[in-house]
């Protein structure tokens, strides 16, 4: 069962301008642009649409490789590119507003950096002492 | 406009006619209804200690203990799912419709301790 | 000759934000030239907690996102989950995914014509939308059990099932609340203090709407037509509807478009319990996902993306969730150059911005 066919392109930082320009030439509108961990190294989804046809880019990067910003192209983009920066450390250059990493105020910089830590399971004890003198958080 | 004036006084005249729309609570109890998910129920005598609910959780919210015979639950971290009752295999959980009352501070656990085990019939 | 410029900080905090957004308005005189927003108040990493809840205890999660249009973030998970994995989930649970899915709806937009009516200083008719959305939240724990988080949405199909008797009396109590809608609608469509208030205000160009990433209302308010559930989702293709488009623009089309979803979403409802089959809610699911799927479901703000990848084990690799609001913020922006000072809080809230769903 699938509602809507998976199109993923896999392309490379140097060409992504120029893809990006052939789709908004094409007349397709930005829906995200959105990151994900994987072992050593950052994929990069950007994803549009065109009259319910769903398409991707995507650019796998290392992880100190700068990506260019497309917010010539698409003057919305910034909010995700931001976001990019601001949760994965992924520097973007030339974006039209740029927050310097304030757009997510987060405690820890750049909480989705690190690759999946091993998970546990049960809530330890300290837990509860926490949550005790924190309280009211939820 | 003249229309717009005759809806909304038709409006508060129904409003009038009708009394307000709101509960006083807690002077009258909340609405409930048979499926409301108010707080989670064990009877205790049935539980096996198998420690399932515990790990279908998904709050972590249940603390088994097959040692010491008990049950803990804790009700600040329950998010009232229904998962455990799902999940429990003698049936002993269950989701009772009524709320809670609100306390001031936490934490609010409660234990409920089963029954001790029967002797064990020794075949001769 | 221009006059001095000001910076004026609108929010976090604001009587008419339900939650925290800040704006730097850049003002001349009383027009704002431009407007920088910034987010993260509530920066709560949900995204982040897939790797540590089994995938199919995440579904809990993912209806927390946001707690207005929570049952539709779960379906946008579930189906995720479920396109990866191959599941063919029966009829019956795609009926009645779809019909709390329009309840959803009809509660959202009528929670926000309530906050619209009270941002304009209409409270009178703010308490009457709240007073009819009750109806709606009545028939959501009467299935579900739950007002707001109703957790009948699970990978595999639904956790509960709909009487017939019951789906009865929803069908009766579905037209009275419809036609307590429409009652209402008349206020807001023909009332001087709205029109006043909306009309030619935060005006969007089509062009704009497209390019910056408008979706739902926002976008169906400058014309154009973008509906997630044309995709065909859950049991939409089955039922009988168009989007409700509006050409103007500004404020008044996009409460317009709200208000007309609020009536057709009733008429979704209906259609749906006409046509519910019988059979089974639910099927086992079994096995890890491995693959990637990009879910897409129109929330009552609009298109909202769970992209999700799983590498067979347990726990999902990544879970991203693109919500309406964040994608609304860029022409949200655009609406606000030019405006008076004074319109800032009625154009802020036509996007019906949801900021907990947005910064996850
Ligand atoms: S699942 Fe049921 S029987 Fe097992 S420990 Fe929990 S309550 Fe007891
Ligand atoms: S209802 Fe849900 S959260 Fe509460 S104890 Fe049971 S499984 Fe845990």
């Amino acid at each position: 069962m699938t509602i809507e066919e998976q199109l993923i392109t896999e392309i490379t930082v140097e060409s992504l301008l120029e893809e990006v320009k052939t789709k908004s030439d094409a007349g397709y509108r930005l829906v995200q642009i959105g990151c994900t961990r994987i072992e050593d190294a950052f994929e990069i989804n950007y994803s549009f649409e065109k009259d319910y046809r769903f398409e991707n880019l995507r650019v796998t990067i290392g992880e100190d490789v700068r990506m260019p910003s497309i917010s010539d192209i698409y003057w919305g983009s910034f909010i995700y590119e931001n976001e990019m920066h601001d949760l994965y450390g992924i520097g973007v250059d030339g974006m039209n507003i740029d927050f310097n990493g304030y757009l997510f105020k987060t405690s820890i910089p750049h909480p989705f950096r690190d690759a999946p830590a091993v998970t546990v399971k049960k809530v330890p004890k300290k837990m509860d002492e926490e949550n005790k003198t924190s309280g009211g958080e939820e | 406009m003249g229309k717009i004036t005759f809806t909304m006084s038709k409006r508060i005249l129904k409003s009038l006619a009708s009394g307000p729309a709101t509960l006083r609570y807690p002077h009258e109890p909340a609405k409930r209804y048979e499926a409301s998910r108010g707080h989670i129920e064990i009877n205790i005598d049935d539980c096996i200690y198998c420690g399932l609910c515990s790990k279908n959780c998904p709050a972590d919210a249940i603390e088994v203990s097959k040692d010491d015979r008990t049950w803990e639950i804790d009700r600040f971290r329950c998010i009232i799912c229904n998962s455990c009752v799902e999940a429990c295999p003698k049936d002993c959980l269950s989701t009772s419709n009524v709320y809670l009352e609100p306390v001031f501070s936490g934490p609010l656990k409660d234990r409920s301790v089963g029954p001790e085990p029967e002797p064990e019939v020794k075949e001769e | 000759m221009t006059g001095r410029r000001t910076v004026v900080p609108f929010g976090p905090q604001h009587p008419v934000l339900p939650e925290p957004i800040h704006l730097d308005l850049v003002i001349e005189d009383e027009k704002v030239i431009e407007a920088i927003p910034s987010i993260g108040y509530v920066h709560r990493g949900l995204e982040k907690l897939v790797e540590k809840k089994d995938y199919k205890n995440y579904v809990y999660i993912a209806e927390r996102i946001c707690g207005i249009c929570s049952f539709i973030h779960s379906l946008g998970y579930c189906q995720g989950v479920e396109n990866i994995m191959g599941v063919e989930v029966p009829e019956r649970a795609h009926y009645l995914r779809t019909i709390w899915s329009e309840y959803s709806r009809m509660h959202s937009h009528l929670l926000w014509m309530g906050l619209f009516a009270d941002a304009m200083g209409f409270e009178n008719l703010f308490m009457n939308c709240w007073r009819i959305r009750e109806q709606v939240l009545d028939m959501m724990e009467e299935t579900t059990g739950g007002r707001v988080i109703q957790g009948s949405c699970k990978v595999g199909g639904v956790r509960k099932d709909i009487s017939v008797a019951k789906l009865k009396e929803m069908s009766e109590r579905i037209e009275k609340t419809k036609a307590d809608v429409e009652e209402i609608n008349h206020v807001f469509f023909d009332d001087s203090t709205v029109i006043h208030r909306t009309k030619g205000i935060g005006y969007l160009s089509k062009d704009d709407a497209y390019h910056l990433g408008a979706v739902g209302p926002t976008a169906r308010g400058c014309g154009v037509a973008i509906d997630i559930r044309k995709t065909g989702y859950a049991a939409y293709p089955e039922l009988d509807f168009e989007p409700v488009v509006e050409s103007g623009g500004d404020c008044y089309s996009r409460c317009m478009v709200r208000a007309k979803e609020v009536v057709q979403s009733a008429d979704l409802i209906r259609q749906a319990i006409e046509k519910i089959p019988g059979g089974d809610i639910d099927v086992k699911v079994k096995g890890n996902p491995e693959g990637e799927y990009f879910s897409r479901v129109e929330q009552p703000r609009g298109e909202c993306i769970h992209y999700l990848k799983g590498n067979g084990k347990k726990f999902l690799v990544r879970e991203r969730v693109r919500t309406p609001t964040l994608t609304n913020i860029p022409p949200l922006v655009r609406m606000l150059a030019g405006c008076e000072m004074a319109d800032v809080p009625v154009i802020v809230l036509t996007i019906d911005p949801c900021i907990g769903c947005a910064e996850r």
